[in-house]
C-alpha cells in the first residue's frame, strides 16, 4: 500500500521535493544502414522519489529503448533525462557505469546470475566496482541475501536453486549498492503465478520499506497492477499515463494462496 | 594490488571452466618458453665452456710457435721447424715494452719413476714466469726461481694426477723422482684445474725449469741444438694484446734477420682473441637456436589470443552484465587482460620447468655443456607475462568496449 506521499525513506535526498527521474521531450532514433527507426518520439516524464511505476506496452512500442536510458545503459538522441538532479545526456561511458553502480539496480527476466558462482559471490559482484571496502563486502550481501529470504542460501550456485530464488539473488544484488532505483525487465516473466506474487511481494516490500523507486516492465496487466502507476507506450509514445488507486497487496494475496503456500515457504 | 588479486582469482574460476581448452592454450607457452630455456641454456653452456677454456689458458695469453719448414720443397706444417730459441724468450720479454711475462717452453713426454711406482707424464721445461702466464699456483713447498733455471737446478713441480699416481698418500715435497735416471727433487705440487674443455687432464704435468728439463733430461735427438725451444709463450700487459703482437713479430723479425720479402718462420697468436672469435660464434649459434624457438612462444601467443577471443564472445550475456551493475571500461579490460596473462604465465612457469628438464636431459643424453641462468629464467618468465599481455590486449578491449545493451541481450 505504498503510495508517495506516506513514503518513510531514511536516504538522504538532495532536494525532496525534485524528482528522481525526471525526462523531458526524449528522443531515441536508431540508425540502421539507411532506415531510421524513431524509438522515442519526444517522451515527458516525471518519476517521483520511492513510486512504484509499471511500464507497458507491445514489443517494439519503445519502453525498451526507455527502460534502457532510464538504466543508463543508453543515452537519448535529443532531449533531456536527469537522474537524480544529474543530466545523465552530458556523461561519459565510464560515468554512466557509476551511476548504475551507485544509483541503479536492474533485475532481468533471465536472472542474469553468473553460472559456477555461489549466490553470495553474485550478489557481492557490484561491490566489486565500486569504491567499497573488501572486508564489509561480506556482510552486506548476507545483508542483502536476507533481505531477500535467501540467506541460508548463501553458498548454492544458481543451478542449484530454483527460478524463484535466482530471481530473490538477483534483487538482492540489485539492492547491495542502497540504489535509489530498481529497474525491473520483465522480472516474472520466467516464472510461474505464484513465484511471481512473490516476487512482487519482494518489490512492494522494498519500495514501502526502504523507500526504493521501482519501475516494472511487464507485458502482463496483473503484475503491472502491483504498482502504484502503469504507463502504457506505442509507437514511441506515452498513450496512457495512470495512477492506481488501490493497487494489489501481494503479501496479503499470498497469506491467502491455497493450499501449497504452507508447505513451500519452508522451503524456500 | 587488492584489485589485481581479485581479477586473479576471477581469472582462475574462468581458467579451471574449461580445464581442457586452457591446457592446450598453455600447452603453446609451455612448448615456446620451454625451448626457449632449453636453447639459451645450449648456447650459453658453450659459451660459458669458453669462458672457462680461456680461464684455463690465463688471460692476455699470446703463443709463438715456430713456423714451418721448406726442406727441398717439401712444407712441414707450423711448430716444425726449429726457429725459436731462449733468447728469443729473453728478448721479447725484455724488448717488447707491451709484453708483461715471456716464457720459453719445451715439452716432452717421460716415464718417471718413484721407488715401484711410475708414470708416463708430460714434462713442461719453463721459465718461472709461466707460472704466472698460466696462472698455474703452488699448492705446497715452493716454485722454482730463476736461480734454478740459471743453475740447471734439478727441481720439479708436481701436477695433482701425478702425485696421485706416484706417491700414494706420501707427501712428495724434497722426495727425488727418476725421470730418465736422472733425479729430480719435488719442490712443489700444483693446484689442481681439472680438465680442459677438449677433456685434457691439465693436472697430468711436471713443470720445471726449461734448462734442466732440456739438457739433462731431453738432451740429444732433435733438441741437439741447446738453444732451440718449442714455443714461447707470452703475457701481454692489459688491453695490449695488438701492441704485443705486432712488438713481437717486428722483433723476432729483426732478430732472425728476415727480409723484407720473407715470410715470418714464425707464428704469433693471441689465445683469447682465438677464444673471443670461437665465443662469437658460439653466441650467434644461441641467439640463433633461441630465435627459432621463441617462434613458438609466438605461436602460443596467438592461441592466447584465439582462445580470449573466443571467451570473449562465449561470455558476452556475462560482460553485459558485469557494465549494467557498473563495471567501467578498465575493469573489463583489466578482467580479461588478467585472464590472458595467467594463462601465459602458467604456461609459462611450466615452460621454465620443462626446459629445464630438457636442458638437464641435452647435457645428460648428449654429453653438451648446457646452463640454465637465473636471469633467462626470468627472462622467460617476463616474456611470457609479455606475450599474455600483447596477445590479450585485442580480445580485452575488445570484450570492454562492448555496447552493454546489446551484451545483455546476446543469446
Amino acid at each position: 500500500m505504498a503510495s508517495p506521499s506516506k513514503l518513510r525513506s531514511d536516504r538522504e535526498v538532495p532536494s525532496p521535493e525534485s524528482a528522481l527521474i525526471r525526462i523531458e521531450h526524449l528522443h531515441k532514433t536508431y540508425h540502421m544502414g539507411d532506415n531510421h527507426v524513431h524509438a522515442l518520439r519526444g517522451v515527458s516524464l516525471e518519476i517521483a522519489r520511492g513510486s512504484f511505476v509499471a511500464i507497458m506496452g507491445a514489443s517494439g512500442s519503445g519502453k525498451s529503448t526507455l527502460m534502457n536510458i532510464i538504466g543508463c545503459l543508453d543515452k537519448p538522441s535529443s532531449g533531456k533525462y536527469y537522474l537524480d538532479g544529474v543530466d545523465v545526456g552530458a556523461l561519459d561511458r565510464d560515468q554512466l557505469a557509476d551511476i548504475r553502480n551507485k544509483k541503479v539496480g536492474f533485475v532481468f527476466r533471465q536472472f542474469n546470475l553468473l553460472a559456477r558462482t555461489s549466490a553470495l559471490e553474485n550478489v557481492e559482484l557490484p561491490l566489486l566496482y565500486s569504491d567499497s571496502e573488501k572486508s564489509t563486502f561480506k556482510d552486506r550481501a548476507m545483508a542483502a541475501l536476507t533481505a531477500v529470504g535467501l540467506a541460508e542460501r548463501y553458498d548454492h550456485h544458481p543451478s542449484q536453486l530454483s527460478g524463484g530464488q535466482q530471481q530473490r539473488v538477483a534483487i538482492a544484488r540489485s539492492l547491495i549498492n542502497d540504489p535509489q532505483l530498481i529497474l525491473a525487465d520483465e522480472p516474472t516473466g520466467a516464472l510461474d503465478s505464484k513465484t511471481s506474487v512473490e516476487i512482487m511481494g519482494i518489490f512492494q516490500r522494498l519500495n514501502r520499506e526502504k523507500g526504493i523507486s521501482i519501475v516494472v516492465v511487464t507485458h502482463e496487466p496483473d503484475i503491472a497492477h502491483y504498482s502504484d502507476r502503469i504507463i502504457q507506450f506505442k509507437d514511441g509514445h506515452i498513450i496512457v499515463d495512470e495512477a492506481i488507486t488501490s493497487p494489489r497487496n501481494a503479501e496479503r494475496e499470498l497469506a491467502e494462496w491455497p493450499e501449497e503456500v504452507e508447505e513451500k515457504e519452508p522451503v524456500a | 594490488m587488492n584489485k589485481i588479486l581479485q581479477s586473479m582469482r576471477i581469472a582462475f574460476r574462468a581458467l579451471r571452466v574449461n580445464k581442457l581448452r586452457s591446457a592446450l592454450t598453455m600447452l603453446g607457452i609451455i612448448i615456446g618458453v620451454g625451448a626457449v630455456i632449453a636453447m639459451v641454456s645450449v648456447g650459453s653452456g658453450a659459451t660459458d665452456r669458453i669462458h672457462q677454456q680461456i680461464a684455463s689458458i690465463g688471460s692476455n695469453v699470446i703463443i709463438i710457435q715456430p713456423g714451418s719448414q721448406n726442406t727441398g720443397g717439401v712444407r712441414t706444417g707450423n711448430g716444425n721447424a726449429q726457429t725459436l730459441t731462449e733468447d728469443d724468450a729473453r728478448a721479447v720479454q725484455e724488448e717488447c715494452p707491451s709484453v708483461m711475462y715471456a716464457s720459453p717452453i719445451q715439452q716432452n713426454q717421460q716415464q718417471i719413476v718413484y721407488q715401484n711406482n711410475n708414470w708416463a707424464t708430460r714434462i713442461y721445461g719453463v721459465s718461472p714466469e709461466y707460472l704466472t702466464i698460466r696462472d698455474i699456483r703452488i699448492e705446497e713447498g715452493q716454485p722454482f726461481t730463476t736461480d734454478d733455471v740459471r743453475s740447471t737446478n734439478k727441481v720439479a713441480l708436481l701436477g695433482k694426477t701425478v702425485v696421485d699416481s706416484l706417491f700414494a698418500g706420501e707427501d712428495p715435497i724434497g722426495k727425488t723422482i727418476r725421470i730418465r735416471k736422472v733425479p729430480v727433487t719435488v719442490v712443489g705440487t700444483l693446484v689442481p684445474k681439472g680438465q680442459n674443455s677438449s677433456g685434457q687432464d691439465q693436472d697430468d704435468l711436471i713443470i720445471m725449469p726449461i734448462t734442466t728439463a732440456k739438457k739433462k733430461i731431453m738432451g740429444g735427438g732433435r733438441q741437439n741444438n741447446w738453444q732451440q725451444i718449442g714455443q714461447i709463450m707470452v703475457q701481454a700487459r692489459d688491453g695490449q694484446n695488438q701492441n704485443a703482437m705486432d712488438q713481437i713479430e717486428a722483433l723476432l723479425r729483426q732478430r732472425h734477420r728476415l727480409q723484407a720479402t720473407e715470410d715470418n718462420d714464425f707464428q704469433v697468436r693471441s689465445l683469447e682473441e682465438m677464444a673471443a672469435a670461437q665465443e662469437q660464434a658460439t653466441q650467434i649459434m644461441g641467439l640463433l637456436l633461441a630465435s627459432i624457438a621463441s617462434v613458438s612462444l609466438i605461436v602460443g601467443g596467438i592461441g592466447i589470443m584465439n582462445i580470449m577471443l573466443v571467451s570473449v564472445t562465449e561470455r558476452t550475456k556475462e560482460i553485459g552484465l558485469r557494465q549494467a551493475v557498473g563495471a567501467k571500461t578498465k575493469d573489463i579490460l583489466s578482467q580479461f587482460l588478467v585472464e590472458a596473462v595467467t594463462l601465459a604465465l602458467l604456461g609459462g612457469c611450466m615452460g621454465i620447468m620443462m626446459g629445464v628438464v630438457a636442458s638437464l636431459g641435452i647435457s645428460y643424453f648428449a654429453g653438451w655443456n648446457t646452463l640454465v641462468s637465473l636471469p633467462s629464467i626470468a627472462a622467460a618468465f617476463l616474456f611470457s607475462a609479455l606475450v599474455g599481455v600483447f596477445f590479450g590486449y585485442y580480445p580485452a578491449r575488445k570484450a570492454a568496449l562492448l555496447d552493454p545493451i546489446e551484451a545483455l541481450r546476446y543469446e
